[in-house]
């Protein structure tokens, strides 16, 4: 039997009331393997932050879950437009986000803020054009 | 009762085998084995809905027999305020109250009473402790039981009170020994109850050692009793009612949130709604919300299953009921009613665990994953677990075998005819 489980999902681009669904599986999954409450916490608003965004900037993409003894790492990969200045994206309160996706509540610019808060370690790498891959990593030990 | 578990349970002469309560049980705690419904009992909250969806009347919740009272000398009602709800016309809760005397009870002392009490103490512990808030409303003991066993994270905002027929069977009893000078076991503290949810909660509380409820009987018994009583009684009931608008208002769904006066609420009603809503707020979608009031059953306490009336009649009822009393009519003297504290924090019971240790959990759950990619995810239910995923966890915790699925089995079956065919 192994001990790393990897788990993908595919983010749709067209239907706003399913993002989300990958990071609540996920959750799910977690709250069965035995992990501190605060753990499954950080993992599942990271991740549904990061899913969120993709719907929102990037037409969707794919999610990647690693989950292995010492860690559980998300990495999120687009074929979006890509983010010219990353330092600005990273600022809390800074948003790109259209109209009708504030008039829906989110778009507060504290999507990458709040997964880099909730996860223990992020790397973001984004070219204009071609997409943006983000990697979450949350340690268990 | 000592070995009281839960008040749902099966009549399994009554149980077809069916899967209507497997499909309907929101915690997945049933099973069909060998025909007959079992029902996990770490799993089960006692919400209800498979007493609520089973056709055959194979489900019952288990609570008191009327006669219960012959075992008192001195004999207390506790009406919830989900039996004024049951009643056509009716414009006065005395009726109620005067017909339960009737019955046999010596005294009565409401449970809207006590809520407005605890309406109050609420206000004043939520605006004391606004670093923790949203709270959650505590009354809902399927709620409680739920937070408990599948958001831990959430423990921490549940309201630390308990629910108000345990407030109201406190007081009563103190009362009732004042009253009588009796000694507290011969006088029986009785709670006429919506739901089954109560009957567990009064006989194996979570946060408090003991209730001082001695039992529970159901609403849809003591109904067809106080019908011919309330006629008895219509032209000259006696003045023993105490609660105003905000008490009786907690039997419906948005009552408790009432009793608040705070529009910073959001109220949810209904077991499937109740958990979407403690999802989002784990997951931090919303935080700006002073109350969160989540009753498992549709409507509110007047949808428990222990109900006569349609939710929403009673509902309806219920209001007409409200327009004309005071807003409330108990007031603490105190900031806090000691009593009305949960004695022991409530504690995080994992039972959906897998495995022991997260790294045993990792190779159970690539087991499951495994075992899900071969199974149709017709989720039919055929197999007795409610979805393919719950048989494939069966499966790995021993108490399920691959053949249980019909499309596994059949295909087992065809291609061993293939074999036979050959020779």
């Amino acid at each position: 039997m192994s001990n790393t489980i990897t788990l993908k999902y595919t983010v749709s681009s067209d239907d706003f009331t399913r993002a989300g669904e990958a990071s609540s599986t996920v959750k799910s999954k977690l709250k069965q393997m035995n992990l501190p409450p605060e753990i499954i916490r950080k993992v599942a608003i990271a991740m549904y932050e990061g899913e969120i965004n993709m719907f929102i900037h990037a037409n969707g993409g794919e999610i990647t879950v690693e989950i292995s003894p010492t860690e559980i790492v998300i990495v999120l990969e687009d074929k979006g437009p890509g983010i010219e200045n990353i330092t600005q994206a990273m600022t809390a309160g800074f948003s790109t986000a259209p109209d009708n996706i504030r008039s829906l509540g989110f778009g507060a610019g504290m999507g990458l803020p709040n997964m880099k808060k909730y996860s223990d370690e992020m790397s973001l790498s984004s070219n204009v054009g071609v997409g943006t891959t983000v990697t979450m990593k949350v340690f268990i030990k | 009762m000592t070995d009281f578990e839960h008040s749902v349970r099966l009549d399994s002469d009554l149980c077809k085998g069916c899967i209507n309560c497997i499909k309907r049980c929101p915690t997945q705690a049933i099973r069909v084995r060998n025909g007959k419904a079992v029902i996990i009992s770490e799993f089960c909250i006692d919400c209800g809905e498979c007493i609520r969806v089973c056709p055959h009347h194979a489900k019952l919740a288990t609570y008191d027999p009327l006669d219960v009272l012959d075992n008192y000398e001195y004999k207390v009602a506790l009406p919830a305020p989900s039996l004024y709800a049951q009643f056509n016309n009716l414009d006065d809760i005395n009726i109620v109250l005067s017909a339960l005397k009737l019955m046999g009870f010596d005294d009565v002392y409401e449970v809207s009473g006590a809520a407005e009490m605890v309406s109050e103490m609420s206000r004043r512990y939520v605006a004391d402790n606004k670093d923790k808030r949203p709270f959650i409303g505590s009354a809902c003991p399927t709620i409680v039981r739920l937070v408990s066993i599948r958001f831990p994270n959430l423990i921490e905002h549940l309201l630390p009170f308990n629910a108000p027929v345990d407030v109201a069977a406190a007081l009563a009893r103190k009362k009732a020994i004042k009253d009588t000078g009796l000694p507290s076991d011969k006088i029986g503290i009785i709670f006429i109850s919506p739901c089954p949810a109560k009957v567990t909660a009064c006989k194996k509380p979570i946060g408090i050692d003991k209730s001082d409820v001695d039992a529970v009987i159901a609403i849809k018994e003591v109904y067809p009793v106080l019908l011919p009583l309330m006629k008895q009684v219509v032209n000259k009931p006696e003045e023993l009612s105490t609660s105003g608008r905000i008490g009786v208002g907690w039997g419906n769904s948005g009552g408790e949130s009432g009793g608040m006066l705070t529009d910073s609420y959001l109220a949810a009603d209904g077991i499937e709604n109740a958990i979407r809503v403690l999802e989002d707020l784990e997951d931090e979608k919303f935080d700006r919300l002073e109350f969160i009031e989540l009753n498992a059953c549709s409507g509110g306490c007047v949808g428990g299953v222990l109900n006569v009336e349609n939710p929403y009649v009673a509902q309806a009822k219920l209001k007409h009921l409200c327009k004309y009393l005071p807003v409330a009519c108990n007031h603490l003297d105190t900031d806090y009613i000691d009593g009305a504290f949960l004695k022991k924090p409530i504690e995080y019971n994992p039972v959906f665990n897998l495995a022991d240790n997260f790294e045993e959990s990792i190779a159970i759950m690539s087991r499951i994953d495994e075992l899900c990619e071969k199974f149709p995810g017709l989720d039919c239910g055929s197999c007795g677990a409610p979805t393919c995923k719950a048989l494939a966890e069966d499966i790995v915790r021993g108490e399920a075998s691959e053949n249980d699925c019909i499309e596994i089995l059949r295909k087992y079956l065809k291609d061993k005819s293939k074999e036979l065919e050959k020779k």
